[in-house]
């Protein structure tokens, strides 16, 4: 079963997302890294970038398959996860954690309303899986 | 709009209870991966042993007096060459000598000979070599449904399937096969191979899947961190490409010649008539326009499948299977490139969705296993001149 923390938001692009004042830390989900399987690369943006909310900010590749990941809220890029580049198997590793991807200010924090909790996001995962 | 039924080999269940991610390749339930994921199971195959279910493919059995000559004229290799005992890298061509589908030829007797076709193409082969049986004494017969095969691959392999067959495993050279009991189930035991290492290649009736596929595991201490590990076909593909093996559909098709994909060992324009051979001997007297080349990401980014090549921002070609690769740890590809192009030390572009990323192009195999013995001839590989 895959680990969904509850102090989380998620997105149904299988994003998560954690409130640290007016930045959001996001990442993938357990859920997202394990359906990939072995990450190789994950490519970022850099800091300054402003993105809309649902828009895509990059790409994570396994071995067999590349996805996007989008943003769940929209902001402007403060800080990315440099030590991806030469370890991505930490999004394998520590989705919540070491496999962190990007901290963005938030335009309006009240966006994060509008996401998963833990709960829907379990519920919405099992149903995608049935 | 109702999903069409995925074919199954006898080891779906067995996939399904060591928790494979099961994907539609072909039309077939196929395990992708194992919980221990692709990277694990494709280094444990180079390191140790990595098994493979691999019943999905083909079997034409042709039998008779003609049985020879009718496989010399709709392959491109020479089943004439061949001795009992002996399996042949081959090639179902058309007219213009592009691929309805490459194959191994079986020889078991000079009236015996067993194709072993693609999954996906099957259905396609049989129709084909049916429809292309003229007067020739032949009886053809589609066996897929009657067999199962495990591909058991790495340097461990022989040890690991000596304990259940009392055959003299390392007399078999390679691209030969035996016949005889793999504990107790009668068996064809080829060594052949898609990984580009030593290994064997095991066919019986389908109803023994199960029994072979647990007993190679528990002779190879599935579950010890040297012993053999289940292979899904992400691992088989990054093992081949490693070798730069052809894989039918991505990298030859009926739009590509055999020449072009460096086939050329394969077609034996002087063995007589066969399908495809003048198309193939005016292609190879004009030279070939276009050429199947290995290359390697220089910069960062992985090249993928359908990705355009460019040379000094032109578009001059397509990457057939792009991935990253294992064992290597490099991000490599096969391409079709203009000759100009095709050299080794070329650097080219891939347009990674729109950002264009350096690579050069390479000499293959990628990877070539370092040979402990004589292993005997040829390997099937796209080989760059």
């Amino acid at each position: 079963m895959a680990n969904v923390p509850e102090d989380l938001h998620y997105s149904k692009d299988h994003e998560w997302l954690r409130v640290e004042g007016d930045v959001a830390v996001i990442g993938i989900t357990d859920y997202a890294q394990n359906s990939l399987g072995d990450v190789v690369y994950v490519e970022l943006p850099k800091p300054g970038e402003k993105f809309e909310a649902h828009e895509s900010f990059g790409s994570v590749e396994s071995v067999k398959a590349v996805s996007e990941i989008f943003t769940p809220v929209s902001g402007e890029v403060v800080e990315v996860n440099e030590s991806l580049s030469d370890e991505p198997e930490k999004v394998n590793e520590d989705p919540y954690g070491a496999g962190w991807m990007i901290r963005m200010r938030m335009n309006n924090p009240g966006e994060v309303d509008s996401l998963l909790s833990s709960v829907e996001y379990e519920e919405f995962t099992s149903a995608e899986t049935e | 709009m109702a999903t069409p039924q995925l074919k199954q080999t006898p080891l779906n269940a067995a996939h399904r209870r060591m928790g494979a991610r099961m994907v539609d390749f072909g039309g077939w339930d196929m395990p992708v991966q194992y919980p221990y994921g692709t990277i694990e199971e494709h280094l444990r195959t180079r390191t140790h042993a990595g098994l493979f279910d691999v019943s999905h493919m083909g079997e034409i059995d042709v039998r008779g007096r003609d049985a020879i000559a009718f496989v010399n004229r709709v392959t491109s290799n020479d089943a004439s060459k061949l001795v009992d005992g002996q399996a042949q890298y081959s090639a179902l061509t058309t007219p213009e000598g592009t691929v309805v589908d490459d194959l191994l030829v079986y020889r078991f007797a000079e009236d015996h000979l067993l194709l072993v076709v693609n999954a996906s193409t099957t259905p396609k082969d049989w129709e084909w070599i049916r429809s292309h049986k003229q007067d020739e004494a032949v009886e053809l017969k589609n066996m897929s449904a009657e067999y199962c095969q495990l591909a058991l691959q790495g340097p461990d392999a022989l040890r690991i399937l000596q304990t259940l067959t009392d055959l003299p495993l390392s007399e078999i050279k390679y691209y030969h096969f035996r016949e005889g009991a793999v504990d107790g189930v009668p068996s064809i035991v080829s060594r052949t191979g898609y990984t580009g290492e030593d290994g064997f290649e095991v066919y019986a009736a389908a109803e023994r899947a199960e029994q072979l596929w647990d007993r190679i595991l528990e002779a190879g201490r599935f579950g010890e961190t040297d012993g053999v590990m289940p292979c899904g076909l992400a691992a088989r593909n990054t093992l081949r490409l490693e070798s730069a093996m052809a894989l039918y559909g991505n990298d030859i098709d009926e739009t590509t010649t055999l020449l072009e994909a460096n086939l050329g060992w394969i077609c034996k324009l002087g063995k007589g008539v066969f399908i495809g051979r003048e198309a193939l001997a005016r292609q190879k007297e004009e030279g070939v326009k276009r050429r199947l080349v290995g290359f390697e990401v220089t910069e960062r980014g992985i090249a993928r499948d359908h990705q355009d090549v460019l040379v000094n921002g032109e578009r001059v070609g397509q990457v057939t299977s792009g991935s990253p690769a294992p064992y290597l740890k490099k991000n490599i590809g096969l391409a079709y490139v203009p000759v100009e192009f095709a050299g080794a030390g070329q650097e080219i572009q891939i347009d990674v969705r729109g950002r264009a990323v350096g690579a050069q192009i390479v000499p293959t195999p990628f990877y070539k296993r370092e040979k402990k013995q004589s292993a005997g001839s040829h390997q099937p590989s796209a080989k760059t001149q």
